[in-house]
């Protein structure tokens, strides 16, 4: 067993240091090496700056360079010698919808940023929203620039007190949350324990992301899994080289796809969605050889016992625990496009390994992130556009197994996507993942 | 290569029990979801293939993901003309154990007749992209895997897993589609393309570990080996068809290895005396330089070398 790899995002408003605290966490990790600093430094003295600009490692484009600004999730990758980090670090000001749900939709833990002068304002409430409906299963406040408010406990237990009611208040348990004063600049708390806040006994960032557990909670629940592909090696082209290789395996035919949730082991009942037939899992393959058990986030071939019509677009569902197969969803979207949602639009929908067509009703409300209320749309000329938040009920041509979205993310997710451009305008979220109060 | 595609695949075989997965195990899960994915919705998908070590990494990737069916893809090498024989013969003979049809669109063919003027610098990196757009036209491609990392440059960390490219095989980062969960959105026009990256979320260590841990076999001048070389750009380059040494540079016999491999006249060589991969990984875990930066003069150009290059159809 090697180390394991945790994936986190880093949210934040845009001065409250989030580039820094990136570039802190990389360069103490020795993730930044001498080229890449050499670079960052040439290109701080071309653009007549004093002192080397680390945002510079993270911005990638040349618009973003020449803006000075962040446009696009970007990937880091750094390791420690007990576990290896994909971060996803999304920029806060420009489609901070857009590029939160992207960075969070694959995370295991979210860091978010304030600024410790100012404390928990509306973009804080605004990502700790959407970090709650995407269900990241953790979520880390980073207190920054604790330097400049003197180190003081009480402007820092007001600024947690107040988040971890809001956390709470947005769904997330006690302990999935912690609070950690830091200062990116200084490098307090963030690798280094620091001597100026002796009042604070929690780990340091890097400590917490060392330590949280990464098995996620998809490990728990009942199996799923998309078939991707059928695997027949009789395929095989009968004047190639490997006819003879794969003659013995004339038989074989397994149903590759990654497991989505829970666990599958020979022996297990299973059920074939839409349509409903039960089988027995049989093989629990791999290149490597056969699985005793497969868990969620392997990819494997599955063998059934029976001989039953299976392809691409169906899905393995554990027998005792099945997903509801139904045509009308009612969900929740975040529209990532320019394009507005028009009322009764036909479109594309992608869930699992299926693409199917719906028909997107009316949406029926609007989420307020500042309020954290729900804004009704029915008979209004409203309607969700890019970066809104809403809720409205979808159609499809074929049924389809869904789960809700807080119980099983991966079969509780979907895409949008425009037929004429093929561009993905909304993630679907099945159910209301947030349950908030209608505005008064 | 180990014999994967030989692995009988029936109950004999010694039960694996590894229930969780580690950083390695994750990676390869996502990368062979990612090549069945494609397998799943594009026609007439194509892998890039140079035998380097993260095109070999992708091929064995894939066939991992299909066994013990055969790998559904044709290979594609881009070829420069500045090949270091090893690898050609390295390249020749995975493509026959695992009897795939490999295409090779040649660089030479295009400076031949006048389509590509040779470069002043000799550097033939830039010329790739015109022979790799044509041959995806030719063949209609419509999938082309690359073996490109986010951790290798910072255009690169912006680039999606699955990504579209218009008619003209351009890359516009600022139109990129937002990539949710492991729901890929590879719909595209005709004419247009996609590349898809399955190795995004790979290091060079982990490409490194896990070559290891799998016993792939890479071509021989990835490990240390005497080689005659000159200094340029402080860079250790080797004799070829690409030119030199020249002037004040003098050749100097070095025990050398590649960190990467590409065209002869812009890839250089790093000092080493790693014959094993125990000993690679512990350089590259020690090195204070990137791959790109300590080996390819194409990168360094100029600040934007790899995202021009990208935008105009590069891999």
């Amino acid at each position: 067993m090697g180390k394991d790899l945790l994936r986190f995002a880093t949210a934040g408003s845009v001065d409250d240091g989030k580039s820094t605290l990136v570039g802190r966490l990389l360069y103490d990790t020795k993730s930044v090496l001498a080229d890449q600093i050499e670079a960052v430094q040439r290109a701080s003295v071309d653009k007549g700056l004093a002192t080397p600009d680390l945002s510079l490692l993270v911005d990638g484009l040349r618009a973003e360079r020449e803006q000075g600004i962040t446009i696009d999730v970007a990937y880091r990758y750094f390791g420690t010698p007990t576990r290896e980090f994909v971060l996803a670090d999304t920029p806060g000001h420009v489609q901070y919808t857009r590029n939160t749900v992207t960075g969070a939709s694959t995370a295991e833990l979210a860091v978010l940023l304030v600024d410790a002068r100012n404390g928990v304002v509306e973009q804080t409430r605004r990502h700790a929203t959407v970090l709650a409906m995407l269900r990241v299963p953790r979520l880390v406040l980073a207190i920054n620039k604790i330097d400049l408010v003197g180190y003081d406990e009480e402007t820092l237990r007001a600024i947690e007190k107040e988040f971890t009611g809001l956390a709470r208040s947005l769904g997330f348990p006690d302990d999935a949350v912690q609070t950690i004063p830091v200062s990116a600049l200084v490098g307090d708390n963030v690798v280094e324990r620091s001597a100026r806040t002796p009042w604070y006994d929690g780990p340091t960032l890097l400590g917490h992301l060392e330590s949280v557990p990464v098995v996620g909670p998809e490990v728990a629940k009942p199996f799923r899994m998309p078939v991707q592909y059928v695997i027949r090696p009789r395929g095989a082209d009968a004047g190639s080289a490997d006819a003879a290789r794969w003659g013995e395996l004339h038989d074989y035919r397994g149903y590759a796809g990654q497991i989505a949730a829970g666990t599958v082991a020979p022996g297990d009942r299973v059920v074939v969605l839409p349509e409903g037939r039960e089988t027995t899992v049989t093989h629990v393959d791999t290149a490597d050889g056969p699985l005793a058990e497969g868990t969620a986030g392997r990819s494997v071939t599955i063998r059934l016992a029976d001989d039953i019509d299976i392809s691409r677009g169906d899905l393995l569902v554990a027998a005792d625990a099945q997903p509801s197969v139904t045509s009308e969803i009612d969900a929740t979207l975040c529209w990532l496009n320019e394009k507005p949602l028009r009322a009764n639009a036909r479109l594309l929908l992608k869930h699992g390994t299926r693409t199917t067509q719906v028909i997107v009703g009316a949406p029926e409300f609007r989420i307020d992130t500042d309020t954290l209320t729900e804004v009704s749309l029915v008979d209004t000329a409203d309607t969700l556009e890019l970066n809104d938040i809403g809720r409205a009920t979808l159609r499809t041509a074929d049924p389809l197994p869904v789960d809700d979205y807080a119980d099983i993310r991966a079969t509780g997710s979907f895409l949008l996507i425009d037929p004429p451009t093929g561009n993905t305008l909304a993630a679907g979220l099945v159910g209301s993942p947030l349950a908030l109060s209608p505005a008064e | 290569m180990t014999e994967l595609a030989r692995a009988p695949l029936n109950s004999s075989v010694t039960t694996i029990e590894r229930a969780t997965l580690d950083a390695l195990d994750a990676l390869e899960s996502e990368s062979i979801h990612i090549f069945r994915e494609v397998a799943g919705e594009f026609d007439r998908p194509v892998i890039l293939f140079s035998g380097g070590k993260d095109s070999t990494l992708l091929v064995h990737l894939a066939v991992k993901a299909f066994a013990p069916a055969p790998v559904p893809f044709p290979l594609l090498h881009v070829d420069t003309g500045h090949n270091f024989d090893e690898v050609i013969d390295f390249r020749d003979s995975i493509v026959e154990r695992l009897g795939l049809r490999l295409e090779v669109a040649k660089v030479q063919d295009y400076i031949d007749d006048g389509r590509l003027v040779e470069r002043a610098d000799g550097t033939r990196n830039p010329l790739q992209t015109q022979p790799l757009l044509d041959a995806i036209v030719e063949h209609r491609f419509d999938a082309v895997f690359g073996g490109g990392r986010r951790d290798e440059e910072r255009a690169r960390a912006k680039e999606r897993i699955m990504s579209l490219r218009d008619a003209f095989g351009r890359w516009d980062p600022r139109k990129q589609r937002p990539e949710l969960w492991n729901l890929y959105n590879g719909r595209h026009a005709p004419g247009e393309h996609v590349r898809v990256f399955p190795i995004s979320n790979w290091t060079e260590l982990d490409v490194w570990r896990y070559i290891q841990r799998e016993q792939i076999e890479l071509p021989s001048i990835y490990y240390a080996h005497q080689r005659e070389v000159f200094r340029r750009d402080g860079m250790w380059l080797t004799e070829g068809p690409w030119g030199g040494p020249r002037g004040t540079e003098s050749l100097e016999k070095k025990s050398v290895r590649y960190r990467t491999v590409g065209d002869g006249s812009c890839t250089g060589a790093v000092e080493s005396t790693a014959t094993s991969l125990d000993e690679i990984i512990a350089e590259v875990t020690a090195s204070r330089l990137t791959e790109r930066g300590a080996t390819r003069a194409d990168d360094r150009l100029s600040e934007a070398a790899m995202e021009d290059r990208k935008r105009e159809g590069y891999f």
